[in-house]
């Protein structure tokens, strides 16, 4: 490993590993999900249903681009750009190992948060313009999920920050040598988990594209490639929950030394991307006033009590 | 680091005068948030990452989705788009715009008068949560309080019977 923190060449091979497995994520999904629910999933194309993924591509790039002749054109077009932009620009401050990262920044739990606040636009915008009721329903009920689950993603960390003493993405890592935080932290890690879901909209909590009540929500106009970067930015985004979640409590790239730094990261990265595909193939879906009044009534006050209880223990054992 | 201060700069003037010009109610909402992106940026330029993220959550992703979401609800058409154009009539610029530019020319005498330094210190999120909690501990106070109260209007309004 001879890359240095922030060169172009490892910045391009983060950018395109991360791509790249969203876009396998589409394939090896449907083919975990095939395997839990006891059924085939894809296994005809390829090795095992392997370049599924290829020819979901060729069909998503050949498919007619439409953009229907209601819709507020400007808004309508870089509203998926906009998720996508928000959530690869989170990946700058992501530590994947020693050596290899973006930026090393001091700021970078908050940089991620202010990005997935700003990706709360895209489904937004992309509901607003497409001028149709259920989009639009998707996507008011997009940005009150945002809004509310972000409060509680933002605080459930605050208790690893304080732990640190930093906001900075490495030190967090390097600080749980002795430790990974899952243990004293293991309320704001169940918190974090949901409202990483929540945030990411996938099921259980995919409320805003509810198919069987609101068709599609707020992607229902969306066709063509537009609608895959929506599809893409939303793996990407559960790569990155992953990520972070590998990060704060499960001590990033630490582990025994067998095994190079980047590829413990990647583990444990892939395990939490297999849970969240589990949780989708398990869990149904809560109705839209029980996931908001969860939040706020459940997880905003014990997110604050953990908040609390964790910096009367740091006061009391300095 | 200075030229970066002032592409942001500009960005945020061309942004908010777009603000004011433009007609179509969500696209001035876009140019408001493109203005206070760049002023994001024009903290972080100036040493002060801590206010330009907290820009960024705050303003640019919680006040202005909430004024999103509002505009959503209210489904305004071309009926109101028209209804600013009334408005920006040439006529109704000649006295804010002679006011204004008054204003700037004072803004300008003052500016160049004082002896900056360009190479600024970071203050960083130490140093700015000490000083929330410690001179300015009163402030913050009174401001939660502010807060408690819109919180609890907001209640009393949305209560239903």
């Amino acid at each position: 490993m001879e890359l240095e923190i922030g060169s172009a060449l490892s910045i391009g091979l983060i950018l395109g590993v991360v791509i790249i497995t969203a876009a396998l994520l589409i394939t090896v999904e449907r083919r975990l999900l095939g395997f839990w629910q006891e059924r085939l999933g894809p296994n005809r194309v390829g090795w095992f249903g392997s370049l599924q993924v290829v020819a979901d591509m060729i069909k998503i790039f050949t498919k007619e681009d439409w953009v229907p002749p209601f819709a507020d054109k400007f808004s309508f077009v870089i509203a998926p750009g906009i998720i996508m932009t928000v959530v690869l620009l989170s990946f700058a401050v992501i530590p994947f190992a020693p050596n290899i990262g973006v930026i090393d920044s001091n700021i970078g739990v908050l940089f991620v948060l202010a990005m997935a606040s700003l990706g709360a636009y895209s489904v937004m915008l992309g509901g607003l313009s497409s001028d149709n009721k259920y989009a639009l329903l998707g996507s008011l009920r997009a940005a009150a999920q945002m809004v509310s689950y972000e409060v509680f993603m933002g605080i459930s960390l605050l208790g690893v920050v304080a732990l640190t003493g930093s906001f900075n993405m490495r030190e967090i890592v390097e600080s749980q040598a002795d430790g990974w935080y899952i243990i004293p932290q293991f309320i704001g890690f169940v918190i974090f988990l949901i409202a990483g879901v929540a945030e990411s909209h996938r099921l259980p909590f995919d409320i805003p594209e509810a198919e069987q009540e609101i068709c599609a929500g707020y992607h229902t106009e969306y066709s063509g490639m537009k609608f895959g970067m929506f599809f893409v930015a939303e793996y990407i985004g559960l790569v990155l929950i992953s990520s972070l979640i590998t990060v704060l409590f499960f001590g990033g790239w630490l582990g025994p030394a067998f095994l190079p730094p980047v590829i413990w990261f990647a583990i444990k990265v892939f395990v939490f991307i297999a849970f969240f595909i589990l949780m989708r193939a398990a869990v149904p879906r809560p109705r839209y006033d029980q996931l908001m009044s969860y939040g706020w009534l459940f997880l905003l006050p014990l997110s604050l009590v953990n908040l609390l209880v964790t910096g009367v223990i740091i006061l009391s054992t300095q | 680091m200075i030229a970066l201060f002032y592409i942001a700069g500009a960005i945020a003037v061309i942004a908010t005068v777009a603000v004011i010009l433009q007609t179509n109610i969500v696209h001035g909402l876009l140019y408001l948030i493109l203005s206070l992106l760049a002023v994001a940026v024009i903290f972080y330029v100036l040493g002060a990452p801590f206010a330009a993220v907290l820009e960024a959550i705050v303003y640019a992703g919680a006040i202005m989705v909430l004024f999103l979401f509002v505009i959503m609800m209210l489904n305004l058409g071309q009926h109101t788009r028209d209804q600013e154009r009334d408005w920006l009539s040439p006529r109704g610029w000649i006295a804010p715009s002679i006011m204004a530019a008054i204003l700037l020319g004072q803004l300008l005498t003052v500016l160049s008068s004082i002896d900056y330094d360009l190479v600024p210190e970071q203050v960083g999120v130490m140093e700015v949560s000490a000083l929330l909690f410690g001179p300015y501990v009163l402030a913050v106070e009174l401001a939660s309080i502010l807060l408690l109260a819109g919180l609890v209007a907001a209640y009393h309004l949305a209560k239903t019977k």
